[in-house]
C-alpha cells in the first residue's frame, strides 16, 4: 500500500440475471450456443419492432435490492442510453436513468477483524451487450471485428456503489460480499468465467488527511477477484506517480489487459459521456405494489451473515462459521447434515476435516460429493453410539467416498463394530502386558509415556476395533495391580 | 432556450453525422424554430402536475419468462452489410 496517498474507490457491478429468457423478447438466455442463433427481430433491434418486459427480471431485481437493504421504487421506468458502439444494434441501450428499481442500501464488509458498512447508491435493470471478437489481437490494432449478439438483451442489474471503499482488501472483500449474497439469493448464477458478474472500477488517490476527492479512473469489465485485485495494485501505483510528479489524473475509461498485467486508456477525450438518456417511449413505467414487495420478501432465504450468526449460535466458532457459510452449497449440506445429527461442533470438524480435504482432493464441488449430508450424519451417529471409534470412522469416510456405500453397511461389512466387551478388551491387555516388559518397567519407573506405546499395541491388536476410552482405563487398572 | 452552432455541431458528432457548414447553419436555425414554438407550453401553469414518463395511460406490462423460438442465423445475417461465418463483420472500432 501507497504511504503518501489514500485510495477511494467504488465499484459497479454488472450481474446477469438468472432468467430463461432475455429482458425484452422471448430468446433464450442460455450461454454459449452458435453465434447470432439466439437472437430474434427485438434484440436484434430491427424497425418497428416492440420490446415487452419480463417480469422475472423486475422479480429478481426486488429481491436483490431487498438482500442489499435499498428501498424499492414505488415508480420505475426504462430510459435509453444513446451511443455508437457494434455491440449494440440499437446504437442505445435500454437502461434505467433518473428512476432505478432500487435505491439506497448498504452491504457490511469484515477486514482484519473491523467490520465496515459499504453503501450502494442504486441499482437499476439494463440489457447486456453483443460478444465482440477482433481480427487482430487487440481492438485498436484490428481491421475489422465480428459481432455475435447472442448476449444482447441478457437482462442485468447494475449495482452501484458508493466511493466507500479505502483499501484494496475492503474492495475485495465488498464485492466476494456481494457475490455471495447473489449466489445465495439465486439471482444470478454467478459464473465468473462465464462473465455472468462483472465489476467496473473507479479509483482515485488523494493525499492521506485530505477529504477532498481526486480525479477517477474507471476501469472497465473485469471478471475475476484476483484481477480487480492485480488491477488496483497496478492502478493506484500508476497514480500516484504521476501525483508525485506533480502531474495530473485525467479522468478517463481503462482498459484492464489481464496478459501484461496493466491498465490501459481506452477512450479518448472527444468521446467524452454524452449519452443524451430519455424516458424509452417503447415500454411503460412500473408501478411496483407493496404487496408484490413483501410477496418477493418472503423468498428470501436467511443470508450469509444471519446463517453465520446462527452457526455460532450453536457453538461454532466465527472461523468454523465463516467456512460453512461461505458458499452456500456447503451452508446447506451443514444444515442438512445437523437435521439428522444435531452436534453442530463435531459435525463442524467432521465436515471442515476429512470431508472437505477428501473433496479438494478429488476436485469435487459439494454438490457433486459422493457422500451426502445423510451419509456423513449416519456415520456420526455409529460413533455417538460407540458403534464404531472415532479412527475407524475415519477410514469408513474414505471408503464411503470411494464406494458410495452407507456408512453401517461398510461397518457390517468389514466387521469394524467397536469392542466393547470388558472382558474381551482385558484379555488382549494382559497379553500387551505379558508381551512387553520392557515398556512396564519404564511405565513403573515413572515415565508416563510409556502407556501411550502400551494403547497403541491393544489397538493394532484388536485391529483398531477396541474401545479407546475402556482400552485406557483396563490398561491403567492392570498396570496399578502389578 | 438558444441552440447554438457549436451545440448542432456536437449533436451530430454524437449522431456520427457529417454536416456542412451550411448544413449546420440551416439545422441550428430550424432547430430553433422548432424550439420555440414548443415554448410555448412555458406559458401552462402546470403547478401540481406529475412529470409524464409516458404518453399512455398504462403500466406494468409484463410478459411471463417462457422461451420462445428465435430466428436463424441466415435469417439474422440476411440484412447485414458484411458477414463471415456466422458474425456480423464491422469495420475497425477503434
Amino acid at each position: 500500500m501507497l504511504d503518501d496517498f489514500e485510495m477511494v474507490a467504488g465499484v459497479e457491478v454488472h450481474t446477469e440475471l438468472w432468467t430463461k429468457t432475455k429482458i425484452f423478447c422471448g430468446c433464450t438466455t442460455e450461454f454459449g450456443g452458435e453465434q447470432n442463433t439466439h437472437v430474434c427481430p427485438v434484440c436484434l433491434g430491427l424497425p418497428g419492432v416492440l420490446p415487452v418486459l419480463n417480469r422475472q427480471v423486475v422479480e429478481y431485481a426486488i429481491k436483490t435490492g431487498l438482500a442489499l437493504n435499498s428501498e424499492i421504487a414505488e415508480f420505475s421506468k426504462f430510459d435509453r442510453k444513446n451511443y455508437y458502439y457494434p455491440d449494440l444494434p440499437k446504437n442505445f441501450q435500454t437502461s434505467q436513468y433518473d428512476l432505478p428499481i432500487c435505491i439506497g442500501g448498504h452491504v457490511e464488509i469484515e477486514v482484519d477483524g473491523v467490520k465496515k458498512k459499504v453503501g450502494i447508491t442504486r441499482a437499476h435493470m439494463e440489457e447486456d451487450a453483443g460478444k465482440l471478437v477482433h481480427s487482430g489481437a487487440t481492438i485498436s490494432t484490428s481491421d475489422t471485428s465480428f459481432v455475435d449478439y447472442n448476449r444482447t438483451g441478457v437482462p442485468l442489474l447494475e449495482i452501484v456503489s458508493e466511493p466507500d471503499l479505502r483499501s484494496i482488501d475492503e474492495t475485495v472483500a465488498y464485492l466476494e460480499k456481494l457475490v455471495q449474497i447473489l449466489e445465495y439469493i439465486e439471482v444470478s448464477d454467478c459464473k465468473m468465467e462465464q462473465g455472468s458478474v462483472r465489476f467496473d472500477i473507479n479509483v482515485s488517490l488523494r493525499p492521506i488527511g485530505s477529504d477532498k476527492l481526486g480525479t477517477r479512473t474507471e476501469t472497465k469489465n473485469l471478471n475475476s477477484f484476483s484481477s480487480v485485485r492485480r488491477c488496483l495494485e497496478y492502478e493506484i501505483e500508476r497514480q500516484a506517480e504521476v501525483l508525485r510528479e506533480g502531474g495530473k489524473v485525467s479522468q478517463e475509461t481503462r482498459t484492464w489487459d489481464e496478459a501484461k498485467g496493466i491498465t490501459l486508456s481506452l477512450r479518448s477525450k472527444e468521446e467524452a459521456h454524452d449519452y443524451r438518456y430519455f424516458p424509452e417511449p417503447d415500454l411503460v413505467p412500473m408501478l411496483i405494489d407493496r404487496e408484490w414487495v413483501e410477496r418477493v420478501r418472503q423468498t428470501l432465504p436467511e443470508l450469509p451473515d444471519a446463517r453465520r450468526l446462527r452457526l455460532m449460535g450453536l457453538g461454532l466458532s466465527d472461523y468454523d462459521a465463516g467456512v460453512i457459510i461461505n458458499s452456500k452449497a456447503l451452508a446447506e449440506f451443514f444444515d442438512a447434515a445437523l437435521a439428522q445429527f444435531n452436534d453442530a461442533k463435531t459435525l463442524v470438524n467432521w465436515v471442515t476435516g476429512d470431508f472437505l480435504g477428501t473433496l479438494k482432493a478429488k476436485g469435487l464441488p459439494v454438490q457433486l460429493s459422493p457422500v451426502n449430508p445423510e451419509g456423513l450424519a449416519e456415520l456420526l451417529n455409529l460413533v455417538a453410539k460407540g458403534t464404531i471409534n472415532g479412527k475407524i470412522a475415519k477410514s469408513v469416510l474414505e471408503e464411503m467416498f470411494a464406494t458410495g456405500k452407507g456408512a453401517a453397511q461398510i461397518v457390517q461389512d468389514k466387521g469394524l463394530v467397536q469392542i466393547s466387551d470388558e472382558g474381551a478388551i482385558a484379555a488382549i491387555v494382559t497379553q500387551v502386558i505379558e508381551a512387553n516388559p520392557q515398556s512396564v518397567a519404564d511405565f513403573k519407573a515413572g515415565k508416563e509415556r510409556a502407556i501411550g506405546f502400551l494403547v497403541g499395541q491393544v489397538m493394532k491388536a484388536s485391529k483398531g476395533k477396541a474401545n479407546p476410552g475402556l482400552v485406557n482405563k483396563l490398561l491403567q487398572e492392570q498396570l496399578a495391580q502389578l | 432556450m438558444k441552440i447554438s452552432k457549436e451545440q448542432v455541431e456536437h449533436v451530430a458528432m454524437l449522431a456520427r453525422l457529417e454536416l456542412t457548414e451550411a448544413e449546420q447553419e440551416i439545422y441550428t436555425e430550424q432547430l430553433n424554430s422548432i424550439l420555440d414554438y414548443a415554448a410555448l407550453l412555458d406559458k401552462l401553469d402546470t403547478q401540481g402536475v406529475e412529470p409524464m414518463a409516458h404518453a399512455l395511460p398504462l403500466k406494468n406490462v409484463f410478459r411471463d419468462d417462457v422461451v420462445q423460438p428465435s430466428i436463424s442465423q441466415a435469417r439474422a445475417l440476411a440484412n447485414a452489410p458484411d458477414a463471415e461465418e456466422g458474425f456480423f463483420k464491422v469495420p475497425k472500432i477503434v
